[in-house]
């Protein structure tokens, strides 16, 4: 007993428990899901079972994939223009009291807008297709990082800026020196969050107006009712979702080599 | 072989023009719309190399006045001159440490100590040529705190102590004239305090600066002081000033004096908590 107990705690605490046990309930997850399906005879147009899923998946290969790289061009392109505009407003706030004074509230309040009512109108300004999934997915990205941003200028030790003041040093160098580096992790942490906001906004202006990606995919497939092909595409939009995170997540972790 | 023992307090062996030079200095705050005086009429002098304290309990302004001899708050009644010039904004040729290290997390033990080479002119414009040179001062300097091998540690590797001993080298690296500290061993345990005179004693004689320092410590200021001001709480003045008269360099051995408690005692009557 005592020999299976050391050997389950070593397990548990090594590197690789973190990636295999969510990998080794999720298996179990969709094989109960399988098995529920067929054990309760639900018809495949209400819950379709996983084997359907696999099933429409390789019937439909290629056309998963060219919506799904159309919706990843667009998060990416959206989320690298949130990214730049971010930084950019949260510099912006966090160097300057009158900025903070303006920018903020206004931003505040527009954030608190759901993008979803603004799709439409995108649409009608700039056609369907990529623009509104792209501006969709920039609005809802660029805010966190602005934020984090302004808050990782805001929170640097009153007495660290006095040893750069004490020895002379000018408002660029504070930010050369201290504020960018300070902000560093508290940007990383948000581009982790921004990017699956942009992910959410890009499949939500496709769901609404456009003829390409994911998100038009589902609600193509829903409406001329191929469940499990919509239940394909909810399967990739998953899978694309926690690949970003991750990656954004590892990247945090080789830059932010002092903050842990 | 004849020894020469410098006495601390000895005005031959220090130049006569004083560094610093307190002309009525007074600290107000506006507390409930009614000003509060924190700080009323004080007046002295800081001599070249000299070490100075000053003691006294918590919240008497102690801490308000490094801020004004830095330049970070300048003093609003009275002045306060460097070299004859009324101190407005940060003066050059500052080194400051505070009770709490404040290094840069994202900086190795090395780049650390070498940051105010990077703003301080005339390093600053040779910093890329001059790199090795710098280099080489900050290690002379780490291997006289007893860190040398540390260079490429970062801060969160290392000890409370360990901390304040690169923070008093960053302040020190770019030679600077005058050494402010602000309770620097407040954090540390007794014993790795009394480590920390004897560095700190050493670190000063070798960059041959003036250097202020406050304290709540009585036997560190008596052991690192040329002179000693005690402060009254608030308002605060100078209400006690002492000349240490022991010989340099100051020993853990003589701490344990008849001398030293004496002076310490001293103090101690002097010092009125409210």
């Amino acid at each position: 007993m005592t020999k299976f107990a050391t050997k389950f705690d070593r397990f548990i605490n090594s590197k690789s428990a973190g990636f295999v046990l969510p990998f080794i309930v999720t298996v179990l997850i969709f094989i109960l899901w399988e098995v529920l399906t067929y054990a309760l005879k639900i018809p495949a147009y209400n819950l379709p079972a996983p084997s359907a899923i696999l099933t429409a998946m390789s019937l439909k290969g290629p056309a998963l994939m060219e919506n799904a790289l159309q919706t990843l061009m667009t998060t990416l392109i959206g989320f690298g223009l949130s990214v730049v505009t971010g930084v950019i407003l949260g510099f912006t706030i966090g160097y300057s009291k009158i900025a903070y004074m303006i920018l903020y509230p206004i931003l505040v309040g527009f954030n608190t807008i759901p993008k979803v009512a603004l799709v439409p109108l995108f649409a009608l300004w700039f056609g369907i297709g990529a623009v509104p999934s792209i501006l969709t997915a920039f609005l809802l990205a660029f805010f966190p990082i602005a934020v984090n941003v302004s808050l990782g200028l805001d929170t640097v030790e009153p007495e660290m800026r006095d040893v750069l003041r004490s020895l002379g040093g000018s408002q660029m160098e504070f930010f050369k020196k201290i504020g960018i580096p300070h902000s560093m992790p508290y940007l990383f942490a948000s581009l982790k969050v921004a990017v699956s906001f942009a992910f959410i906004g890009s499949v939500i202006s496709e769901t609404v107006a456009s003829n390409k990606g994911i998100g038009y995919l589902v609600v193509s497939a829903s409406s001329s009712f191929d469940i499990p092909l919509a239940f394909a595409g909810l399967l990739v939009l998953s899978v694309m979702g926690v690949i970003l995170y991750a990656v954004f997540a590892a990247l945090e972790k080789v830059v932010i080599y002092w903050a842990r | 072989m004849i020894s020469v023992e410098t006495f601390r307090g000895s005005d031959a062996t220090m130049s006569s023009l004083p560094v610093l030079e307190f002309d009525r200095v007074g600290l107000e705050y506006l507390v409930d719309g009614k000003s509060q005086c924190i700080i009323e009429d004080i007046s002295l002098t800081i001599a070249k190399g000299e070490f100075v304290s000053f003691v006294g309990p918590s919240g008497c302004g102690k801490t308000s006045i490094l801020k004004m001899i830095s330049g970070l708050a300048p003093a609003p009644i009275g002045t306060v001159n460097y070299h004859g010039v009324p101190i407005t904004k940060p003066i050059p040729n500052v080194g400051v440490a505070f009770q709490s290290p404040v290094l840069m997390p994202w900086r190795n033990v090395l780049q650390n100590v070498m940051l105010p080479l990077e703003i301080v002119q005339p390093y600053k414009k040779d910093f890329k040529t001059r790199k090795p040179e710098f280099e080489e001062m900050a290690n002379e300097l780490l291997t006289t705190v007893g860190l040398q091998g540390f260079q490429k540690q970062f801060p969160w590797q290392l000890s409370g102590g360990m901390r304040q001993r690169v923070s008093l080298c960053r302040a020190l690296i770019h030679q600077p004239e005058l050494l402010l500290l602000d309770e620097p061993f407040g954090a540390l345990d007794p014993f790795t305090r009394e480590e920390m005179w004897v560095m700190l004693q050493s670190l000063w004689k070798r960059v041959n600066c003036t250097c202020v320092l406050i304290t709540h410590d009585l036997r560190e200021a008596v052991f690192l002081s040329d002179t000693i001001y005690v402060m009254a709480p608030r308002p605060s003045s100078i209400i006690y000033k002492l000349k240490v008269n022991l010989p340099r360099p100051t020993t853990i051995e003589m701490m344990l004096s008849d001398e030293f408690y004496h002076l310490v005692a001293d103090l101690r009557r002097h010092i009125r908590r409210y």
